[in-house]
Protein backbone atom coordinates (compact mmCIF):
# COMPACT_ATOMS: atom_id res chain seq x y z
CA UNK A 1 0.00 0.00 0.00
CA UNK A 2 1.81 3.39 0.93
CA UNK A 3 4.68 1.74 1.83
CA UNK A 4 5.40 0.83 -1.88
CA UNK A 5 4.07 4.55 -2.71
CA UNK A 6 6.95 6.26 -0.86
CA UNK A 7 9.57 4.15 -2.76
CA UNK A 8 12.89 4.35 -2.26
CA UNK A 9 13.85 6.34 1.23
CA UNK A 10 15.47 4.21 3.59
CA UNK A 11 13.22 2.06 5.61
CA UNK A 12 13.15 3.95 9.22
CA UNK A 13 12.08 7.04 7.76
CA UNK A 14 9.65 5.17 5.46
CA UNK A 15 8.03 3.41 8.76
CA UNK A 16 8.01 7.02 10.57
CA UNK A 17 6.19 8.24 7.71
CA UNK A 18 3.71 4.97 7.89
CA UNK A 19 3.17 4.94 11.80
CA UNK A 20 3.45 9.25 12.17
CA UNK A 21 -0.27 9.37 11.91
CA UNK A 22 -1.18 7.25 14.92
CA UNK A 23 1.72 8.16 17.12
CA UNK A 24 0.46 11.99 16.46
CA UNK A 25 -3.38 10.32 17.32
CA UNK A 26 -2.23 9.35 20.56
CA UNK A 27 -0.21 12.15 21.76
CA UNK A 28 -3.16 14.80 20.39
CA UNK A 29 -5.81 12.45 22.71
CA UNK A 30 -3.17 12.50 25.43
CA UNK A 31 -2.99 16.39 25.45
CA UNK A 32 -6.14 17.37 24.57
CA UNK A 33 -7.25 15.32 28.21
CA UNK A 34 -4.69 17.28 30.07
CA UNK A 35 -6.13 20.45 28.30
CA UNK A 36 -9.49 19.78 29.18
CA UNK A 37 -8.69 18.20 32.98
CA UNK A 38 -7.18 21.75 33.80
CA UNK A 39 -10.05 23.82 31.71
CA UNK A 40 -13.01 22.12 33.18
CA UNK A 41 -10.89 21.90 36.37
CA UNK A 42 -12.02 18.07 36.79
CA UNK A 43 -12.32 16.61 40.23
CA UNK A 44 -9.11 13.56 40.25
CA UNK A 45 -11.65 10.58 41.18
CA UNK A 46 -13.39 11.43 38.03
CA UNK A 47 -10.83 11.70 35.74
CA UNK A 48 -6.74 12.35 36.73
CA UNK A 49 -4.51 14.39 34.87
CA UNK A 50 -2.42 11.93 32.18
CA UNK A 51 0.51 13.63 33.57
CA UNK A 52 -0.58 12.60 37.01
CA UNK A 53 -0.62 9.38 35.78
CA UNK A 54 2.00 8.98 34.06
CA UNK A 55 3.82 10.34 37.43
CA UNK A 56 2.42 7.66 39.24
CA UNK A 57 3.76 5.12 37.06
CA UNK A 58 7.61 6.48 37.03
CA UNK A 59 6.93 6.12 40.47
CA UNK A 60 6.20 2.69 40.48
CA UNK A 61 8.98 2.06 38.02
CA UNK A 62 11.43 3.66 40.08
CA UNK A 63 9.94 1.54 43.17
CA UNK A 64 10.56 -1.42 41.23
CA UNK A 65 13.99 -0.62 40.07
CA UNK A 66 15.05 0.35 43.85
CA UNK A 67 16.74 -2.31 45.43
CA UNK A 68 15.63 -2.15 48.46
CA UNK A 69 11.97 -0.93 47.58
CA UNK A 70 8.99 -2.81 46.53
CA UNK A 71 6.16 -2.02 43.51
CA UNK A 72 2.72 -3.32 44.70
CA UNK A 73 1.87 -2.11 41.15
CA UNK A 74 4.15 -4.44 39.75
CA UNK A 75 4.14 -7.24 42.33
CA UNK A 76 0.41 -6.67 41.21
CA UNK A 77 1.24 -6.73 37.22
CA UNK A 78 3.57 -10.22 37.90
CA UNK A 79 0.67 -11.89 39.98
CA UNK A 80 -2.02 -11.01 37.17
CA UNK A 81 0.05 -11.83 34.10
CA UNK A 82 1.09 -15.52 35.09
CA UNK A 83 -2.93 -15.93 36.33
CA UNK A 84 -3.85 -14.54 32.51
CA UNK A 85 -0.48 -16.43 30.84
CA UNK A 86 -1.15 -19.88 32.65
CA UNK A 87 -5.35 -20.12 32.05
CA UNK A 88 -4.32 -18.86 27.67
CA UNK A 89 -1.94 -22.07 28.06
CA UNK A 90 -4.30 -23.99 29.46
CA UNK A 91 -7.05 -23.15 27.70
CA UNK A 92 -5.93 -22.95 24.48
CA UNK A 93 -3.59 -26.16 24.39
CA UNK A 94 -6.67 -28.12 25.53
CA UNK A 95 -8.76 -26.15 22.70
CA UNK A 96 -6.53 -26.85 19.94
CA UNK A 97 -6.53 -30.49 21.44
CA UNK A 98 -10.08 -31.00 21.73
CA UNK A 99 -10.46 -29.73 18.83
CA UNK A 100 -7.79 -32.17 16.51
CA UNK A 101 -9.41 -35.14 18.37
CA UNK A 102 -13.06 -34.17 17.29
CA UNK A 103 -12.49 -33.22 14.15
CA UNK A 104 -10.87 -36.37 13.56
CA UNK A 105 -14.06 -38.17 13.51
CA UNK A 106 -16.71 -35.77 11.81
CA UNK A 107 -20.17 -37.15 14.14
CA UNK A 108 -18.30 -36.19 17.46
CA UNK A 109 -17.39 -32.90 15.56
CA UNK A 110 -20.91 -32.11 14.63
CA UNK A 111 -22.13 -33.56 18.21
CA UNK A 112 -20.43 -31.27 19.90
CA UNK A 113 -20.08 -27.95 18.17
CA UNK A 114 -23.21 -26.59 18.97
CA UNK A 115 -22.38 -26.81 22.77
CA UNK A 116 -19.50 -25.31 21.90
CA UNK A 117 -20.92 -21.98 20.50
CA UNK A 118 -23.48 -21.98 23.08
CA UNK A 119 -21.08 -22.60 25.63
CA UNK A 120 -19.06 -19.37 23.92
CA UNK A 121 -22.28 -17.11 24.50
CA UNK A 122 -22.19 -17.90 27.99
CA UNK A 123 -21.08 -14.91 30.09
CA UNK A 124 -18.04 -17.07 31.70
CA UNK A 125 -16.94 -14.26 34.14
CA UNK A 126 -19.71 -15.23 35.65
CA UNK A 127 -18.48 -18.47 37.44
CA UNK A 128 -15.59 -16.56 38.76
CA UNK A 129 -17.01 -16.51 42.40
CA UNK A 130 -18.04 -19.97 41.92
CA UNK A 131 -14.01 -20.52 41.07
CA UNK A 132 -13.15 -18.85 44.35
CA UNK A 133 -15.27 -21.63 46.07
CA UNK A 134 -13.68 -24.63 44.40
CA UNK A 135 -10.04 -23.33 44.28
CA UNK A 136 -9.66 -20.70 47.13
CA UNK A 137 -10.13 -16.62 46.65
CA UNK A 138 -6.57 -16.52 46.71
CA UNK A 139 -5.10 -19.47 44.89
CA UNK A 140 -4.05 -18.12 41.26
CA UNK A 141 -5.90 -21.49 40.29
CA UNK A 142 -9.53 -20.17 40.80
CA UNK A 143 -8.57 -17.22 38.38
CA UNK A 144 -6.73 -19.61 35.50
CA UNK A 145 -9.68 -21.67 35.55
CA UNK A 146 -11.34 -18.70 34.50
CA UNK A 147 -9.37 -17.66 31.90
CA UNK A 148 -8.81 -21.45 30.60
CA UNK A 149 -12.95 -21.71 30.07
CA UNK A 150 -12.90 -18.39 28.95
CA UNK A 151 -10.22 -19.06 26.00
CA UNK A 152 -11.05 -22.49 25.46
CA UNK A 153 -14.33 -22.17 23.56
CA UNK A 154 -13.33 -19.84 20.73
CA UNK A 155 -10.22 -21.16 20.99
CA UNK A 156 -11.50 -24.74 19.86
CA UNK A 157 -14.46 -23.85 17.83
CA UNK A 158 -11.97 -22.04 15.75
CA UNK A 159 -9.79 -24.76 15.27
CA UNK A 160 -12.56 -27.19 14.22
CA UNK A 161 -13.61 -24.66 11.68
CA UNK A 162 -9.37 -24.47 9.93
CA UNK A 163 -9.66 -28.24 10.34
CA UNK A 164 -13.11 -29.01 8.48
CA UNK A 165 -13.36 -26.04 6.15
CA UNK A 166 -10.78 -27.51 3.80
CA UNK A 167 -11.36 -26.90 0.08
CA UNK A 168 -12.74 -29.81 -1.45
CA UNK A 169 -10.58 -30.04 -4.72
CA UNK A 170 -7.08 -29.40 -2.00
CA UNK A 171 -8.93 -32.72 -0.66
CA UNK A 172 -9.67 -34.20 -3.39
CA UNK A 173 -6.00 -33.86 -4.37
CA UNK A 174 -5.16 -35.87 -1.51
CA UNK A 175 -7.29 -38.70 -2.53
CA UNK A 176 -5.99 -39.16 -6.05
CA UNK A 177 -2.22 -39.42 -4.78
CA UNK A 178 -4.16 -42.08 -1.72
CA UNK A 179 -2.85 -40.42 0.96
CA UNK A 180 -2.97 -41.92 4.62
CA UNK A 181 -5.24 -40.13 6.53
CA UNK A 182 -1.94 -38.59 9.01
CA UNK A 183 -0.85 -37.10 6.11
CA UNK A 184 -3.90 -35.22 4.92
CA UNK A 185 -3.99 -34.20 8.84
CA UNK A 186 -0.70 -32.94 8.31
CA UNK A 187 -0.26 -31.99 5.38
CA UNK A 188 -3.27 -30.19 4.64
CA UNK A 189 -6.02 -29.62 7.72
CA UNK A 190 -3.54 -28.47 10.15
CA UNK A 191 -1.57 -25.84 8.02
CA UNK A 192 -4.99 -25.21 6.68
CA UNK A 193 -6.36 -24.34 10.43
CA UNK A 194 -3.05 -22.25 10.86
CA UNK A 195 -4.70 -18.97 10.64
CA UNK A 196 -7.91 -20.11 12.08
CA UNK A 197 -6.09 -21.32 15.37
CA UNK A 198 -4.24 -17.55 15.36
CA UNK A 199 -7.44 -15.62 15.00
CA UNK A 200 -8.68 -17.39 17.64
CA UNK A 201 -4.95 -17.01 19.79
CA UNK A 202 -5.31 -13.30 18.81
CA UNK A 203 -8.50 -12.86 20.58
CA UNK A 204 -7.74 -15.36 23.57
CA UNK A 205 -4.43 -13.10 24.45
CA UNK A 206 -7.12 -9.86 25.09
CA UNK A 207 -10.03 -12.39 26.21
CA UNK A 208 -7.22 -13.74 29.00
CA UNK A 209 -5.99 -10.53 30.45
CA UNK A 210 -9.96 -9.08 30.87
CA UNK A 211 -11.02 -12.43 31.88
CA UNK A 212 -7.88 -12.21 34.78
CA UNK A 213 -8.44 -9.07 36.30
CA UNK A 214 -11.99 -9.10 35.83
CA UNK A 215 -11.78 -12.28 38.07
CA UNK A 216 -9.82 -10.59 40.35
CA UNK A 217 -12.85 -8.09 40.76
CA UNK A 218 -14.43 -11.40 42.72
CA UNK A 219 -11.59 -11.22 45.34
CA UNK A 220 -7.73 -12.45 45.16
CA UNK A 221 -4.54 -11.85 46.77
CA UNK A 222 -3.63 -8.45 47.57
CA UNK A 223 -1.37 -8.33 44.89
CA UNK A 224 -3.37 -8.62 41.82
CA UNK A 225 -4.21 -6.09 39.77
CA UNK A 226 -8.08 -6.50 40.03
CA UNK A 227 -7.72 -6.44 43.70
CA UNK A 228 -5.22 -3.67 43.30
CA UNK A 229 -6.92 -1.46 40.97
CA UNK A 230 -10.61 -1.71 43.31
CA UNK A 231 -8.48 -0.71 46.20
CA UNK A 232 -6.58 2.00 45.17
CA UNK A 233 -10.59 3.43 43.70
CA UNK A 234 -11.88 2.67 46.96
CA UNK A 235 -9.18 4.53 48.31
CA UNK A 236 -9.95 7.68 46.23
CA UNK A 237 -6.44 7.26 45.07
CA UNK A 238 -7.12 7.24 41.28
CA UNK A 239 -4.15 7.76 40.01
CA UNK A 240 -2.67 4.51 41.27
CA UNK A 241 -5.80 2.76 40.07
CA UNK A 242 -5.32 4.51 36.57
CA UNK A 243 -1.67 3.47 36.83
CA UNK A 244 -2.51 0.03 37.30
CA UNK A 245 -5.18 0.15 34.61
CA UNK A 246 -2.63 1.72 32.00
CA UNK A 247 -0.14 -1.53 33.29
CA UNK A 248 -3.33 -3.77 32.56
CA UNK A 249 -3.01 -1.93 28.99
CA UNK A 250 0.13 -2.46 28.21
CA UNK A 251 0.04 -6.24 29.65
CA UNK A 252 -2.39 -7.00 27.21
CA UNK A 253 -1.02 -5.04 23.91
CA UNK A 254 2.26 -6.73 24.55
CA UNK A 255 0.84 -10.00 24.91
CA UNK A 256 -1.41 -10.02 21.57
CA UNK A 257 2.07 -8.20 19.83
CA UNK A 258 3.65 -11.57 20.58
CA UNK A 259 1.13 -13.37 19.18
CA UNK A 260 1.05 -11.31 16.45
CA UNK A 261 4.91 -12.46 15.93
CA UNK A 262 4.28 -15.89 16.34
CA UNK A 263 1.69 -16.13 14.01
CA UNK A 264 4.29 -14.13 11.31
CA UNK A 265 6.76 -16.12 11.99
CA UNK A 266 4.31 -19.87 11.77
CA UNK A 267 2.43 -18.58 8.58
CA UNK A 268 4.44 -15.85 6.19
CA UNK A 269 3.05 -16.96 3.37
CA UNK A 270 -0.54 -16.23 5.03
CA UNK A 271 -2.41 -13.12 2.82
CA UNK A 272 -2.77 -10.37 5.88
CA UNK A 273 1.42 -10.81 5.92
CA UNK A 274 2.21 -10.28 2.20
CA UNK A 275 3.48 -7.38 1.96
CA UNK A 276 6.29 -7.79 3.93
CA UNK A 277 7.87 -11.19 2.22
CA UNK B 1 -8.47 -60.49 -21.82
CA UNK B 2 -5.77 -58.03 -20.67
CA UNK B 3 -3.71 -59.69 -23.56
CA UNK B 4 -5.64 -58.23 -26.48
CA UNK B 5 -6.59 -55.06 -25.06
CA UNK B 6 -2.68 -54.43 -24.18
CA UNK B 7 -3.29 -50.51 -25.46
CA UNK B 8 -6.23 -49.75 -23.70
CA UNK B 9 -5.62 -47.74 -21.02
CA UNK B 10 -9.30 -46.88 -19.71
CA UNK B 11 -12.28 -48.75 -20.97
CA UNK B 12 -15.63 -47.85 -19.55
CA UNK B 13 -18.94 -50.25 -20.77
CA UNK B 14 -22.71 -49.54 -19.97
CA UNK B 15 -21.49 -47.05 -17.02
CA UNK B 16 -24.02 -45.02 -15.54
CA UNK B 17 -24.23 -42.71 -12.67
CA UNK B 18 -27.20 -41.21 -10.95
CA UNK B 19 -27.06 -38.73 -8.36
CA UNK B 20 -29.68 -38.60 -5.77
CA UNK B 21 -31.19 -41.81 -6.95
CA UNK B 22 -35.19 -42.31 -5.55
CA UNK B 23 -34.98 -38.85 -4.28
CA UNK B 24 -37.07 -35.62 -5.58
CA UNK B 25 -33.56 -34.57 -6.40
CA UNK B 26 -32.53 -37.67 -8.89
CA UNK B 27 -30.44 -37.04 -11.89
CA UNK B 28 -29.36 -38.69 -14.55
CA UNK B 29 -25.62 -37.48 -14.90
CA UNK B 30 -24.13 -40.16 -17.22
CA UNK B 31 -26.34 -42.93 -19.01
CA UNK B 32 -24.80 -46.11 -20.95
CA UNK B 33 -21.51 -44.68 -21.07
CA UNK B 34 -19.26 -46.55 -23.79
CA UNK B 35 -15.71 -45.47 -24.39
CA UNK B 36 -12.67 -47.10 -24.62
CA UNK B 37 -9.03 -45.04 -24.96
CA UNK B 38 -5.99 -46.13 -25.92
CA UNK B 39 -2.40 -45.12 -24.05
CA UNK B 40 -0.81 -42.26 -25.28
CA UNK B 41 -4.02 -40.84 -26.76
CA UNK B 42 -4.92 -36.94 -25.74
CA UNK B 43 -8.69 -37.13 -25.38
CA UNK B 44 -10.90 -34.10 -25.18
CA UNK B 45 -14.64 -34.59 -23.08
CA UNK B 46 -16.82 -31.54 -24.77
CA UNK B 47 -20.14 -30.50 -24.01
CA UNK B 48 -22.52 -27.98 -22.27
CA UNK B 49 -23.20 -27.65 -18.59
CA UNK B 50 -25.04 -30.77 -17.15
CA UNK B 51 -23.52 -32.89 -19.76
CA UNK B 52 -21.19 -35.02 -17.06
CA UNK B 53 -18.07 -34.54 -18.89
CA UNK B 54 -16.71 -33.60 -15.40
CA UNK B 55 -18.61 -36.49 -13.84
CA UNK B 56 -16.96 -39.11 -16.22
CA UNK B 57 -13.59 -38.03 -15.85
CA UNK B 58 -13.92 -38.30 -11.83
CA UNK B 59 -15.52 -41.64 -12.38
CA UNK B 60 -12.75 -42.58 -14.28
CA UNK B 61 -10.29 -40.95 -11.64
CA UNK B 62 -12.05 -42.99 -8.58
CA UNK B 63 -13.64 -39.17 -6.70
CA UNK B 64 -16.91 -40.81 -7.78
CA UNK B 65 -18.29 -44.42 -8.15
CA UNK B 66 -20.50 -45.76 -11.08
CA UNK B 67 -23.89 -46.62 -10.42
CA UNK B 68 -23.97 -49.49 -12.80
CA UNK B 69 -21.69 -50.60 -15.65
CA UNK B 70 -17.62 -51.05 -15.52
CA UNK B 71 -15.04 -49.27 -15.77
CA UNK B 72 -11.53 -50.29 -15.84
CA UNK B 73 -8.58 -48.38 -15.62
CA UNK B 74 -5.28 -49.94 -16.77
CA UNK B 75 -7.03 -53.35 -16.67
CA UNK B 76 -7.59 -52.75 -12.98
CA UNK B 77 -10.88 -51.29 -11.03
CA UNK B 78 -10.61 -47.53 -11.01
CA UNK B 79 -10.01 -47.65 -6.89
CA UNK B 80 -7.48 -49.87 -7.66
CA UNK B 81 -5.57 -47.84 -10.09
CA UNK B 82 -6.02 -44.86 -7.79
CA UNK B 83 -4.22 -47.08 -4.98
CA UNK B 84 -1.66 -47.77 -7.57
CA UNK B 85 -1.15 -44.13 -7.42
CA UNK B 86 -1.82 -44.05 -11.95
CA UNK B 87 -3.94 -40.97 -12.12
CA UNK B 88 -2.18 -36.89 -11.85
CA UNK B 89 -5.03 -34.48 -11.52
CA UNK B 90 -5.01 -30.84 -12.70
CA UNK B 91 -8.17 -28.86 -11.65
CA UNK B 92 -9.77 -25.62 -13.09
CA UNK B 93 -8.33 -23.84 -10.42
CA UNK B 94 -4.34 -24.72 -9.69
CA UNK B 95 -5.49 -25.38 -5.91
CA UNK B 96 -1.68 -25.10 -4.74
CA UNK B 97 -1.13 -25.13 -1.13
CA UNK B 98 -0.50 -21.59 -0.23
CA UNK B 99 1.37 -22.51 2.84
CA UNK B 100 4.42 -24.32 0.14
CA UNK B 101 6.32 -22.73 -1.76
CA UNK B 102 6.34 -23.65 -5.66
CA UNK B 103 8.86 -26.71 -5.54
CA UNK B 104 7.28 -27.94 -2.02
CA UNK B 105 3.97 -27.96 -3.99
CA UNK B 106 5.21 -29.84 -6.76
CA UNK B 107 6.80 -32.24 -3.83
CA UNK B 108 3.96 -32.61 -2.14
CA UNK B 109 2.52 -35.75 -3.83
CA UNK B 110 6.27 -37.00 -3.48
CA UNK B 111 6.30 -36.65 0.21
CA UNK B 112 3.12 -38.63 0.79
CA UNK B 113 4.46 -41.17 -1.35
CA UNK B 114 7.36 -41.65 0.34
CA UNK B 115 10.49 -40.63 -1.91
CA UNK B 116 13.39 -39.63 -0.19
CA UNK B 117 14.30 -36.14 -0.11
CA UNK B 118 16.95 -35.84 -2.86
CA UNK B 119 14.57 -38.12 -5.01
CA UNK B 120 11.46 -35.44 -4.26
CA UNK B 121 14.18 -32.45 -4.70
CA UNK B 122 15.37 -34.12 -8.13
CA UNK B 123 12.20 -35.04 -9.55
CA UNK B 124 9.67 -31.79 -8.78
CA UNK B 125 12.94 -29.45 -10.40
CA UNK B 126 13.20 -31.41 -13.47
CA UNK B 127 9.57 -30.93 -13.46
CA UNK B 128 9.76 -27.47 -12.82
CA UNK B 129 11.99 -27.08 -15.33
CA UNK B 130 9.92 -28.96 -18.22
CA UNK B 131 7.19 -25.88 -17.72
CA UNK B 132 9.84 -23.45 -17.21
CA UNK B 133 9.10 -22.38 -13.88
CA UNK B 134 12.64 -23.59 -12.82
CA UNK B 135 13.46 -19.79 -11.57
CA UNK B 136 10.11 -19.74 -9.47
CA UNK B 137 10.94 -23.02 -7.25
CA UNK B 138 11.51 -20.92 -4.44
CA UNK B 139 8.16 -18.31 -4.78
CA UNK B 140 5.04 -18.50 -2.89
CA UNK B 141 1.60 -19.37 -5.68
CA UNK B 142 0.45 -16.18 -4.52
CA UNK B 143 3.49 -14.31 -6.55
CA UNK B 144 2.71 -16.55 -10.01
CA UNK B 145 0.62 -15.19 -12.39
CA UNK B 146 -3.07 -17.80 -13.12
CA UNK B 147 -1.23 -19.47 -16.14
CA UNK B 148 2.41 -19.89 -13.96
CA UNK B 149 0.45 -21.64 -11.11
CA UNK B 150 -1.49 -23.36 -13.48
CA UNK B 151 1.49 -24.75 -15.00
CA UNK B 152 3.13 -25.74 -11.33
CA UNK B 153 -0.41 -27.73 -10.80
CA UNK B 154 0.69 -29.61 -13.93
CA UNK B 155 4.05 -30.05 -12.76
CA UNK B 156 3.14 -31.78 -9.91
CA UNK B 157 0.62 -33.62 -11.53
CA UNK B 158 2.97 -35.29 -13.69
CA UNK B 159 5.77 -35.41 -10.79
CA UNK B 160 4.97 -39.02 -9.83
CA UNK B 161 4.73 -40.23 -13.40
CA UNK B 162 1.31 -41.29 -12.96
CA UNK B 163 0.27 -43.04 -16.55
CA UNK B 164 -3.14 -40.93 -16.91
CA UNK B 165 -3.49 -37.42 -16.62
CA UNK B 166 -6.82 -36.25 -15.90
CA UNK B 167 -7.51 -32.31 -16.62
CA UNK B 168 -10.68 -30.88 -15.41
CA UNK B 169 -11.20 -27.69 -17.37
CA UNK B 170 -7.44 -26.43 -16.44
CA UNK B 171 -7.25 -23.44 -18.59
CA UNK B 172 -10.89 -22.80 -18.21
CA UNK B 173 -9.96 -19.39 -15.69
CA UNK B 174 -7.44 -17.76 -18.05
CA UNK B 175 -7.82 -15.35 -20.77
CA UNK B 176 -7.34 -16.08 -24.38
CA UNK B 177 -3.82 -15.27 -25.08
CA UNK B 178 -2.79 -17.51 -21.93
CA UNK B 179 -5.36 -20.47 -22.75
CA UNK B 180 -3.75 -20.40 -26.26
CA UNK B 181 0.10 -20.39 -25.32
CA UNK B 182 -0.46 -23.29 -22.19
CA UNK B 183 -2.34 -25.31 -25.01
CA UNK B 184 0.64 -24.94 -27.18
CA UNK B 185 2.78 -26.07 -23.90
CA UNK B 186 0.57 -29.03 -23.07
CA UNK B 187 1.10 -30.46 -26.42
CA UNK B 188 5.03 -29.98 -26.27
CA UNK B 189 4.44 -32.03 -22.20
CA UNK B 190 2.40 -34.59 -23.99
CA UNK B 191 5.00 -35.03 -26.86
CA UNK B 192 8.04 -35.43 -23.98
CA UNK B 193 5.79 -37.66 -21.56
CA UNK B 194 3.81 -39.33 -24.35
CA UNK B 195 0.85 -39.82 -20.99
CA UNK B 196 -2.38 -40.75 -21.51
CA UNK B 197 -4.11 -37.75 -21.43
CA UNK B 198 -8.29 -36.59 -20.78
CA UNK B 199 -9.42 -33.55 -20.64
CA UNK B 200 -12.21 -31.90 -20.05
CA UNK B 201 -13.17 -28.61 -21.92
CA UNK B 202 -16.14 -26.25 -22.83
CA UNK B 203 -13.98 -24.72 -25.42
CA UNK B 204 -14.86 -26.38 -28.60
CA UNK B 205 -11.11 -24.64 -30.27
CA UNK B 206 -9.24 -25.98 -27.32
CA UNK B 207 -10.92 -29.77 -27.74
CA UNK B 208 -10.03 -29.48 -31.88
CA UNK B 209 -6.64 -27.86 -31.40
CA UNK B 210 -5.68 -30.30 -28.61
CA UNK B 211 -7.05 -34.11 -28.99
CA UNK B 212 -6.66 -36.51 -31.17
CA UNK B 213 -9.90 -37.29 -30.53
CA UNK B 214 -12.82 -35.57 -28.67
CA UNK B 215 -16.11 -37.20 -27.08
CA UNK B 216 -19.06 -34.81 -27.58
CA UNK B 217 -21.61 -34.90 -25.35
CA UNK B 218 -25.11 -34.27 -24.47
CA UNK B 219 -27.34 -33.43 -21.04
CA UNK B 220 -30.02 -34.33 -19.68
CA UNK B 221 -29.17 -37.24 -19.14
CA UNK B 222 -25.75 -36.89 -19.96
CA UNK B 223 -23.92 -39.35 -22.86
CA UNK B 224 -21.73 -39.79 -25.38
CA UNK B 225 -23.61 -38.09 -28.85
CA UNK B 226 -20.48 -38.57 -30.93
CA UNK B 227 -16.51 -39.53 -30.90
CA UNK B 228 -14.91 -37.26 -33.56
CA UNK B 229 -11.42 -38.50 -34.44
CA UNK B 230 -8.95 -35.57 -35.32
CA UNK B 231 -6.09 -36.47 -37.93
CA UNK B 232 -4.84 -33.00 -38.03
CA UNK B 233 -1.09 -34.08 -38.00
CA UNK B 234 1.27 -33.20 -34.33
CA UNK B 235 2.97 -30.93 -33.90
CA UNK B 236 0.09 -28.27 -34.06
CA UNK B 237 1.35 -25.19 -33.97
CA UNK B 238 0.14 -21.45 -34.15
CA UNK B 239 -1.10 -22.60 -38.10
CA UNK B 240 -2.71 -25.02 -37.23
CA UNK B 241 -5.43 -22.87 -36.08
CA UNK B 242 -6.08 -21.29 -39.41
CA UNK B 243 -5.70 -24.60 -41.67
CA UNK B 244 -8.95 -24.96 -43.16
CA UNK B 245 -9.27 -28.88 -42.27
CA UNK B 246 -9.04 -27.40 -38.45
CA UNK B 247 -11.41 -25.10 -39.50
CA UNK B 248 -13.70 -27.32 -40.70
CA UNK B 249 -13.66 -29.67 -37.55
CA UNK B 250 -14.37 -27.02 -35.29
CA UNK B 251 -18.08 -26.43 -37.71
CA UNK B 252 -18.28 -30.09 -37.34
CA UNK B 253 -17.47 -30.45 -33.45
CA UNK B 254 -20.33 -27.04 -32.54
CA UNK B 255 -22.84 -28.71 -35.39
CA UNK B 256 -22.35 -32.00 -33.15
CA UNK B 257 -22.79 -29.87 -29.83
CA UNK B 258 -26.17 -27.47 -31.26
CA UNK B 259 -27.40 -30.93 -32.21
CA UNK B 260 -27.43 -32.53 -28.98
CA UNK B 261 -28.42 -29.93 -27.58
CA UNK B 262 -31.33 -29.53 -29.37
CA UNK B 263 -32.39 -33.00 -28.40
CA UNK B 264 -34.08 -31.91 -25.16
Amino acid sequence: MSAAETGKRPSWQRRLAWYFPTIAVAVGVVLLWEILVVIFDIQQFLLPKPSAIFGEFAHQVNLWLAPDERSILFESSGATFWEAFGGFIIGCGSGILVALITSRWTIVSEATMPFAIAANSVPIIAFAPIMNNWFGITNPASKMAIVAIIVFFPTMINTVRGLTLVDAEELELMRSYAAKPADIMLKLRIPNALPYIFSALRVASALSLIGAVVAEFFGGPRATLGVYITQEASAFDFAKAWAAIMMASIIGIAFYLVVLIAERRLMPWHVSFREAV
Amino acid sequence: MAEENKDIVISAVDVNKVFNPGSDEEVVALKDINLEIEAGEFISLIGPSGCGKSTLMRLIGDLIQPNSGELRVNGKAPQQARLDRDYGMVFQAATLYEWRSVIKNVQLPLEVMGYSSDERRKLAMSMLDMVELGDFAEHYPWQLSGGMQQRVSIARALAFDPSVLLMDEPFGALDEFTRERMNLELLNIWRQTGKTIIFVTHSIAEAVFLSNRIVVMSPRPGRIAEIVSNTLPYPRDFNTRVDPAYIELVARVRELLRDAHEVD
